[in-house]
């Protein structure tokens, strides 16, 4: 079985270059589910020591999460209240046990519809960093995640740090999370909403609601929609989250059921970030 | 390509190991299997049951999702590490104290998450608990007295007084088999096995229906490193077909020529120790040819038969029949009818299927977690061709059980296995294998109608239900009988006929749970009177008072009842009712209602109509030790412990005095099944007769009267009468063939009789009763449901220990919760546990408990049973509730958030 735990990204990236598919392992709690086998099999890059991936700070043109940088971290980081939202998912991600290890940038590479972490990072206009040995690109998140499990990862690349732009740290977000059990559980839907109030008018609002269609959407029609509205009544229009969203039935719920319980949530999420922001 | 290993140090609970390891292999094997630390459990291998909890410099982390290498140089703490010097923590003292640990699986998954909370919380809050330990499930406590414990753990409580002898039963005793459940030193099935053993890798079909062929298995075994052996059908010595109750015996060990259901067995490979890593199942030479599989009920009744001698895939039609349910339906005042769907529920224990296997001399031994070791030893005894005596089966401490180890699942396979090679074996289930291979609860589609006179008082009660058996028989004989026999519920009904039949389909196979089909039952006729209550314009819980059975009516059954408990179950509700009521009217305004609701229970205790008997033997060996050879399985009931309170007090023994042995059917003599709520009154009978036998033959022996008092030690009995002390040495006496100088083994059967063609007889010689009430919110916007409480009455005849017996009500409510609003098994799609949704630490609300003794005369010092009674109400309740919060009766269960809110739109519409 290969595996490597290269000391630094140069060294890391030397590997992805010229070697086989790696497997890239960070916190390892979607690698290990994977498989009924007691190790993983196939070519293993280690990458969750690497100091270049670590920690989560402000830079000057905004914030920076590093690859490496589990949802524990997220937790204590005393993020602004922009990231409220990214924190609220944090909490209800997995378990404590799962949150010590899992990392954010884990939460995107895996692509589940499911992710918990989508939304919240969306509301937040979330830029994802890709180095290679050739080169190095920012892409959106929605310009990332491409489908269910499918992102814009090239085998050779490896997505170093998750960057929230300054313009995306103003306001108050909230997370709601709508699932079966209050534990453990996979989002039946969520939603996130980040929200900017001036004179008690809503002046900017960015919305995103996940496990409702194949990759967590933005809604920028209802967000427009919300522009004006007074912080502390805000109307979302249920219909256009549902004319916006692409759920399926499964054993979770009904799409039917998603479309509906989606708008609720936002709903939920827009008036406590509100509340926050006035 | 070889297992790669390198070398990792690191400190674990304080010692500093250096061991080979690859470098990816999970944390949890590297502990388990190369240091021998097998406190840390092994219950999905995902991160989703958090048994594998180990602390990581401190931090809680899933031992299964943790790379070896990450360990390097760091701190690991293990359950192992949390007592020292021989001396429990504080949190481990406080989980004996509280009855927080029931099978103990779980146990060490939950210490360790709460010793991180503790760390730096010392005296947290019920929900702080709740928050910390949200990540491990547990399928046996229902969480609160977890909860009690962890937030308990700082309170330096002294040790309980031992209990003196003749008072044992009553006696809210830690169990017996406590300690090595929260140091980690308990053995469960995959815990302990040979040296060199074979490692036994099942081939399983991944169709509902197929055929199938093999290829050249003898070449392809040469080309594959660390094969050691390949097993079909083919080599099966003895009959192929397995059942749990003989006439129906219709299941192979490995499947011949066609599989009949996904996850159906139909190959062995034995692996050389340390090849399984490598081995690739994929590469197997098996041929599929898919074929149509039935999976629904229905359409299974017109689909070609599953098993020829059974055509229309019926199974068995059990039927109860008494009075004209016709008439008094037609000439009842209020009529309710209504049909309700309930889902494949599994059991999700959290310890899957394993053992192990090996020779001694002729003898085949087994060990493993089971139910019902007896059955195991001869089911297995006729596959594999050998007289029962060959075969031994050592029952390891069993992580949960629950009605699906009852039957039979590696006890053939990792027998057949050493068997053949003559070397030891090991077989673990993955989570996978466990939830594709093993039983499930019948899904049942019901239908019923019950009317009442003007007052209000039942007259007739039609049932009919198709319960979905799945692929084999199982235990399907005795859901369809045992259903027609309770589906009235505790209630009078003079005029009833109901019939339950078992289908086969492709489907999994539905056995055993808790309940036997019952629970389902109970939803249907619970809610419909409701619906009646309020028809005839009275009070619910008034209404069921008014129907309740009383001591000297009669059954559906026809048989005349004693000792019904009831009644004061439903007088003991009346105070909580009231209050509940209360608390749902002062709900505020907005979109989240409150509504409470309530049902009743009744079990018969042991088989239907069967005989059920159970042996207990007690011996007092030449050194004054009392042994109880207690063959009860105890899967986290407490069977060790009731047992023994119960054999303690009829010999007049200290408890702490008392030896246990077993489950072992060399060691033990068959107590039966541990089913059908029947091992406190039936094993419990058996083990009253044999320590008032011992008693007497030792009385007899010093010639002194009853009512003199026994001492045992130092090579000596002591007897003191009152007047006079009378020693017998002990060593002056022979010993019997068990190596004991005085011993007495004692049967005890339940009077029962054969139902006639009606059902009419006695099927039960013992009942238990209860009823609960849920108070509950719904989010009408959302159809989530948050549950605020529950209460439970129970009818335990005599409560022979609180703790264990409370342990028993908050885990089946927890589980009754699960059926209500969760637990949906689709095979091919849930097979896992973050897709099969059991309740969490935040699902399971304030149970208040209140214990009723209303004795029975044929249960020991008045016992009764109570293991499966107590989720029977749970459902029905929480249905009733959500209706009364909603309006709206949630028809198809589980009532996932969709399906309530489609219950509320569909009312409205």
């Amino acid at each position: 079985m290969l595996y490597e735990r290269p000391g630094t990204l140069d060294e890391a990236l030397a590997l992805m270059a010229g070697g086989p598919a790696w497997r890239v392992l960070a916190g390892g709690t979607d690698l290990y589910p994977a498989t009924t086998h007691q190790s993983l099999h196939g070519p293993v890059l280690d990458i969750a020591g690497l100091a270049e991936l670590r920690g989560i700070a402000r830079e000057p043109s905004g914030w920076r999460i590093g690859a490496a940088a589990t949802w524990t971290e997220v937790l204590g980081a005393g993020l602004p209240s922009a990231f409220s939202a990214l924190v609220e998912a944090g909490r209800e991600l997995g378990s404590i046990q799962i949150q010590n290890v899992a990392t954010v940038m884990g939460n995107l590479c895996n692509a589940s519809p499911a992710a918990d972490g989508v939304p919240a990072l969306m509301v937040l206009d979330a830029e994802l960093e890709l180095v290679s040995a050739t080169g190095r690109r920012r892409l959106g998140l929605s310009e990332f995640i491409l489908g269910n499990r499918r992102t814009a990862r090239t085998p050779d690349e490896i997505a170093v740090a998750i960057h929230v732009p300054e313009a995306a740290v103003r306001g108050v977000s909230a997370f709601e999370k709508l699932g079966t059990r209050r534990y453990l559980v996979i989002s039946i839907a969520m939603a996130a909403a980040r929200v900017e109030v001036e004179n008690g008018r809503i002046a900017a609002a960015s919305l995103a609601v996940g496990a409702c269609s194949e990759v967590a959407r933005r809604l920028p029609m209802v967000e427009r929609a919300l522009v004006g509205q007074p912080a502390d009544a805000p109307v979302i229009d249920a219909a256009a989250v549902a004319e916006a969203l692409d759920p399926i039935d499964d054993v979770r719920a009904t799409a039917a059921y998603r479309r509906e319980a989606a708008a609720e949530i936002l709903r939920r999420a827009v008036l406590r970030a509100a509340w926050g922001a006035s | 390509m070889s297992f790669d290993t390198r070398p990792a140090a690191f400190t674990v609970n304080g010692r500093q190991v250096e061991i080979e390891a690859a470098p990816t292999e999970r944390l949890s094997h590297l502990l388990r299997e190369r240091l021998g630390l097998t406190g840390t459990k092994v219950g999905c291998d995902a991160g989703d049951c958090g048994a594998c909890t180990v602390l990581v410099d401190g931090m809680p982390q899933c031992a299964c999702l943790m790379p070896a290498a990450r360990v390097a140089g760091r701190q690991v703490t293990t359950v192992e590490g949390l007592a020292s010097d021989g001396r429990l923590s504080a949190l481990q003292a406080a989980f004996l104290r509280h009855g927080a640990a029931q099978c103990g699986i779980c146990t060490p998954g939950m210490l360790m998450a709460a010793a991180a909370l503790l760390s730096v919380n010392p005296r947290p809050a019920p929900a702080e608990a709740e928050a910390a330990l949200g990540g491990v499930l547990c399928r046996c406590t229902g969480y609160r007295k977890i909860v009690a414990a962890v937030c308990d753990a700082w309170a330096d409580a002294p040790r309980p007084a031992p209990v003196p002898a003749g008072r044992a039963v009553g006696a809210p005793v830690a169990r017996l088999d406590g300690p090595p459940k929260v140091t980690g030193a308990d053995v469960f099935g995959a815990d302990r096995w040979p040296a060199g053993a074979l490692w036994v890798h099942v081939i399983r079909s991944p169709h509902h229906h197929a055929d199938f062929s093999f290829g050249d298995l003898a070449a392809w075994q040469a080309a594959t490193p660390g094969v050691a052996a390949v097993f079909t059908a083919a080599d099966i010595p003895g009959r192929n077909a397995f059942g749990v109750i003989p006439p129906f015996a219709d299941q192979p060990a490995l499947a011949v020529d066609a599989a009949r259901f996904r996850g159906e067995a139909v190959a062995l490979v034995a692996l050389e120790p340390g090849a399984a890593e490598d081995f690739d199942a994929t590469a197997f030479p098996v041929t599929w040819e898919e074929l149509p599989a039935a999976l629904d009920p229905e359409a299974a009744k017109s689909a070609p038969a599953i098993h020829p001698a059974r055509p229309g895939n019926l199974l068995i039609r059990g039927l109860v029949r008494r009075g004209d349910p016709d008439a008094a339906l037609a000439a009842a005042a209020h009529v309710a009818e209504g049909a309700i769907e309930t889902a494949y529920v599994e059991h999700a224990y959290i310890e899957p299927e394993a053992g192990c296997a090996y020779m001694d001399g002729e003898t085949l031994v087994i060990h493993t977690c089971t139910q019902a070791p007896h059955m195991d030893r001869d089911d297995t005894a006729v596959m594999l061709g050998l007289p029962p005596e060959r075969v031994r089966i050592v029952a390891t401490s069993t992580g949960g059980g629950f009605g699906s180890k009852l039957d039979i699942s590696i006890q053939p396979l990792v027998g057949l296995v050493t068997l053949k090679t003559g070397r030891p074996a090991r077989i673990v289930y993955t989570r996978g294998d466990s939830m594709r291979s093993t039983t499930k609860r019948h899904p049942a589609r019901m239908r019923a109608r019950i009317g009442t006179d003007a007052a209000g008082r039942v007259t007739g009660q039609v049932f009919d239900g198709d319960f979905n058996t799945g692929a084999y028989a199982s235990w399907g004989p005795t859901v369809a009988n045992r259903v027609p026999v309770h589906a009235s519920g505790p209630y009078s009904v003079p005029n009833y006929r109901a019939e339950a039949r078992a289908i086969h389909t492709n489907g999994p196979i539905a056995g055993a749970f808790r309940g036997f089909g019952v629970p389902q039952a109970t939803i249907m006729q619970e809610v419909l009177y409701d619906q009646l209550a309020a028809d005839a314009g009275i009070d619910r819980l008034a209404f069921r008072q008014l129907n309740a059975l009383t001591d000297g009516e009669s059954t559906v059954c026809g048989q005349r009842l004693s000792a019904v408990g009831i009644g004061a179950c439903l007088a003991a509700l009346e105070g909580p009712w009231s209050e509940a009521l209360a608390w749902a009217a002062d709900a505020p305004a907005g979109p989240v209602t409150r509504g409470v609701g309530i049902a009743s229970c009744w079990y018969g205790c042991g088989n239907t109509a069967l005989p059920n008997p159970s042996t207990i033997r007690i011996g007092v060996t030449a050194a004054g030790e009392v042994v109880l050879h207690q063959g009860a399985a105890d899967i986290g009931q407490g069977a060790n412990t009731v047992i023994a309170q119960i054999a303690a007090d009829a010999l007049g023994v200290a408890l702490g005095a008392i030896r246990l042995v077993g489950p072992d059917t060399a060691f033990t003599p068959d107590a039966g099944k541990t089913s059908a709520s029947r091992q406190t009154y039936v094993s419990g009978r058996a083990a009253e007769a044999a320590g008032r036998a011992l008693r007497s033959a030792i009385l007899r022996h010093a010639n002194v009267a009853e009512g003199a008092s026994l001492g045992f030690g130092q090579g000596t009995i002591v007897i003191d009468d009152g007047a006079a002390r009378h020693v017998i040495d002990l060593a002056a006496l022979a010993e019997g063939r068990d190596g004991y100088v005085f011993a007495a083994e004692e049967t005890y059967d339940p009077p029962t009789t054969a139902l006639d063609a009606d059902g009419q007889g006695t099927p039960y010689a013992v009942y238990g009763y209860g009823a609960q009430i849920v108070e509950l919110s719904v989010d009408t916007r959302l159809g989530t449901v948050k549950l605020h409480r529950i209460t439970a009455a129970h009818d335990l005849g005599r409560v022979i220990n609180p703790v264990l017996a409370e342990g028993q009500i908050e885990g089946g409510i927890a589980q009754g919760i699960g059926l209500a609003l969760m637990e949906d098994y689709v095979p091919g799609r849930t097979e896992n546990l973050h897709d099969y949704l059991i309740p969490t630490f935040g699902d399971v609300p304030e149970i208040h408990h209140i214990l009723i003794e209303k004795p029975d005369p044929e249960g020991p010092f008045g016992a009764k049973g109570l293991g499966e009674h107590v989720l029977i109400p749970t459902a029905p309740a929480i249905l009733n509730a959500i209706r009364h919060a909603t309006g709206a009766l949630v028809t198809r269960l589980p009532a996932t958030p969709d399906r309530v809110l489609a219950a509320i739109r569909s009312k409205g519409a």
